[in-house]
């Protein structure tokens, strides 16, 4: 085990000669971690409204108020020209256009039956579709709310003397509720999933540079005639970046405590443990590209579009569900996509070993295929 | 013609057979851009469609079934199981089996007819609260809108919302992801280009004989730039053939705004690239810093996935630094609003000034260097 130590030695010494590496390597994960979590929410909060109100009437105003106290759409400007909420909407000043056509309250009050217009930017499609739901909520209340005071009768059909009726008729009474996260709260969603990417993403771009940067300065040459062996050597150069990943990850673990005050549910251990056996896969897979490329700005790269899998494809940020069936078995095939799941379910749901069990098979086992393709690789080159 | 080339055109030559000779990297270069713009542009949803949707009915009736028939027939929604209880449908939800249910109280038509409150519970799976409050949005709107049907059909008011959705009737995922896209593996691919060649050469020592030389240092910045501003505008002739092609993106706007602003924003990457490498000691801390520090931002500061809108307030005014973000305005803008340059030169304003900044401090901090 000696050459493992001096190997060891050598490769911490190299790290933490670099002092803006180091620097960079703990302030800029945790820095990010504690400005981005709060970026990471698809919350339609409020949509800004233009008016066009051709009707001018109490009821075309109830329609804006009722928009307005909903407090999903802010009433930001109006006029009468549809050619000036268009150029207000093209210049992003207004999010949704409500058009009130003339006639509205004399249609509600003759036919019962009256169109609004409601033009929506649906630049992002899916949000769009939200916003419009809410405005089908809020007016289908206030149609209920009009058919109470327009028709009287109506209340009273089918209402027995001694039950009187107080909300008109039959209007359906929705209640939501949240299973497993209550408030909706996404930053205890989000802390993990923006977490383990910058620590994969710290881990294994150092990882995948470390050997290629040996090849391009011809000491590997000089380590292959040594009587290393490559177990050793691996595992002297995934050690270190190793242990620096983990206390990463548990220094990213406690600003989520302290600052984020995510719930820590379930038992700590699981989590670490089964960190330590993803860092062996996500830098298995660092140290494997490092045996394939040539150069360190190809190992960049490789590195770049693996990160960019991790973060677009693994469902972190968007859903898996929506995504086409091949690309959910890309998620499914990211080691990063199962650790992420597993810390979510340990620390929000306070799921035990028995639960999360299959993820940590499933991260054991790309551990050892990576970790051997890497040795397998490695013997390639220096043969 | 002179016989000697000026310094600067030998400057730039010398650049371009060094980027030329290596050819993998070369391919890397120009392939990984377009494969990431094509493979996530397929890829990427933020709509939830598909939602697995579970009944609770204890006693089914005629208003329960229409509601029931009203999300098996609304597209978004796939029914997967009906129970009578609560607790029946809990283990579909802990196994991942069902997204949503809808919980309906017994005698649901009878309270309706009688003028009562008829209640409806939804339940969602928040446990990636984004898509649960979305769930949650799309079930009460069908419920909605169904009941103002049954109010209209006894003689109830209704407000018929019609909703026209602008820029994207179809609401494609893919239109709004493309813009994104490019943006973001474009920030990067400049980025990290002039960020890597740089401190290459910092680090082998060749950089301090490029200084000593007679190229002045915006001479110096000029050279490696402008060979690497070329491929990065052929990834964007590429990536915006695939939009077209492939995705069948709009681009309703004028493409040679658009060309120039995506110029201007490889330009901006560029110069925060050779920022990145005079700021940092070694390759691997400028990777550190071009990776690392680029890329989560950009994708999560910048309106690509989140819209900027929902940020909260104070971290609203910390997306202007990110260049990510005007460039998505205005590739959306001319591409699916298809608006000129009378709406969109905030954000060009925006990133010609990054531009002049990041080149004013990458110049500065070149001086020292020779000391």
């Amino acid at each position: 085990m000696r050459p493992l130590r001096f190997l060891l030695r050598k490769e911490f010494l190299q790290i933490f000669r670099d002092r803006t590496l180091v620097a960079m390597l703990f302030v800029m994960p945790i820095g990010q971690l504690l400005l981005l979590t709060n970026a990471a929410t698809f919350e339609v909060k409020s949509s800004r409204l233009y008016v066009v109100d051709h009707d001018h009437t109490p009821m075309s105003r109830g329609v804006v108020d009722r928009l307005s106290a909903s407090g999903r759409f802010v009433p930001t400007s109006s006029s009468q020209s549809q050619a000036s909420a268009d150029e207000a909407m093209l210049g992003r000043k207004v999010d949704a256009i409500l058009v009130i056509p003339d006639g509205f309250e004399r249609d509600i009050v003759r036919t019962r039956n009256a169109p609004v217009q409601l033009v929506l930017n649906a630049e992002d499609g899916a949000a769009a579709a939200v916003t419009q739901s809410y405005a089908v909520r809020i007016l289908a209340a206030y149609s209920a709310e009009l058919g109470v005071r327009v028709t009287p009768a109506l209340v009273a059909v089918g209402a027995s003397t001694e039950r009187a009726p107080q909300r008109g008729a039959g209007v359906i009474d929705v209640r939501q509720r949240g299973w497993y996260n209550a408030e909706l709260d996404y930053t205890d969603f989000m802390v993990p999933g923006i977490l383990v990417v910058l620590v994969s993403m710290v881990g294994t771009l150092l990882t995948a540079m470390n050997i290629v940067r040996e090849k391009e300065s011809g000491t590997l040459d000089q380590l292959n005639v040594t009587p290393v062996t490559r177990a050793t050597f691996i595992a002297a150069k995934l050690i270190p970046l190793w242990s620096l990943a983990l206390l990463e990850f548990a220094l990213g673990l406690l600003v989520a405590w302290l600052v984020f005050h995510v719930p820590m549910r379930g038992n700590l251990l699981i989590v670490f443990a089964a960190a330590a056996i993803y860092l062996v896969a996500a830098l298995g897979i660092g140290l494997w590209i490092s045996t394939l490329v040539e150069t360190q700005p190809q190992a960049m790269f490789v590195t770049f579009s693996i990160m960019l899998i991790y973060i677009l494809m693994s469902g972190i940020f968007t859903p898996v569900s929506g995504m086409p069936g091949w690309a959910q078995w890309i998620a499914e095939a990211s080691p990063i996509t199962h650790f992420v799941r597993l810390v979510r379910e340990v620390l929000l749901k306070g799921a035990g070993l028995a639960d999360v069990a299959g993820e940590i098979a499933i991260l054991a086992g790309t551990g050892v295929v990576v970790l051997t393709l890497a040795v397998r690789q490695y013997r390639k080159r220096s043969a | 013609m002179a016989r000697r080339a000026s310094p600067l055109t030998a400057f730039v030559t010398k650049e371009l057979r060094h980027i030329l000779r290596d050819r993998q990297t070369l391919t890397i270069l120009l392939l990984l851009p377009l494969a990431m713009v094509v493979l996530f542009g397929f890829a990427l949803r933020n709509d939830v469609n598909d939602i697995r949707i579970a009944f609770v009915d204890p006693a089914p009736d005629y208003a329960t079934l229409a509601l029931r028939a009203r999300f098996a027939g609304n597209g978004r929604f796939n029914p997967v199981a009906t129970a009578a209880t609560t607790s029946a449908i809990e283990p579909l939800f802990r196994r991942g089996k069902a997204d949503v249910a809808v919980v309906f109280e017994s005698g649901f038509a009878g309270h309706l007819a009688a003028g009562l409150p008829a209640n409806i519970l939804i339940i969602s799976d928040a446990s990636d609260p984004n898509t649960g409050s979305r769930m949650q949005a799309y079930a009460g709107a069908v419920i909605a809108s169904w009941q103002a049907e049954l109010h209209a059909a006894r003689g109830g008011v209704q407000i018929v919302t019609r909703t026209r959705m602008r820029f994207n009737p179809t609401l494609e995922s893919v239109n709004l992801f493309v813009p994104g896209l490019i943006a973001l593996v474009l920030t990067l691919v400049t980025a990290l280009m002039t960020a890597i060649s740089l401190s290459r050469e910092k680090e082998r020592g060749t950089l301090e004989i490029l200084l000593v030389s007679p190229l002045r240092p915006w001479q110096i910045i000029v050279g490696k730039v402008l060979p690497y501003l070329a491929l990065a505008f052929a990834n964007v002739i590429t990536a915006l053939l695939a939009a077209w092609l492939v995705f069948d993106v709009p681009f309703r706007g004028s493409i040679t705004l658009l060309l120039i602003a995506s110029a201007l924003y490889a330009l901006v990457g560029l110069a925060l690239g050779v920022f990145i490498a005079a700021s940092t000691s070694s390759q691997r801390a400028a990777m550190l810093g071009a990776l690392v520090g680029t890329m989560l931002p950009s994708t999560l500061l910048s309106g690509m996935i989140f819209p900027i809108a929902s940020l909260p307030g104070w971290l609203q005014p910390v997306t202007y630094v990110i260049p990510a973000r005007w460039f998505i305005i205005i590739a959306r803008g001319i591409m699916l609003k298809g608006v000129g340059l009378n709406d969109l030169w905030a954000p060009i304003l925006a990133l010609l000034v990054m531009l002049a900044a990041l080149m004013l401090v990458a110049i500065r901090s070149f001086k020292p260097r020779l000391a």
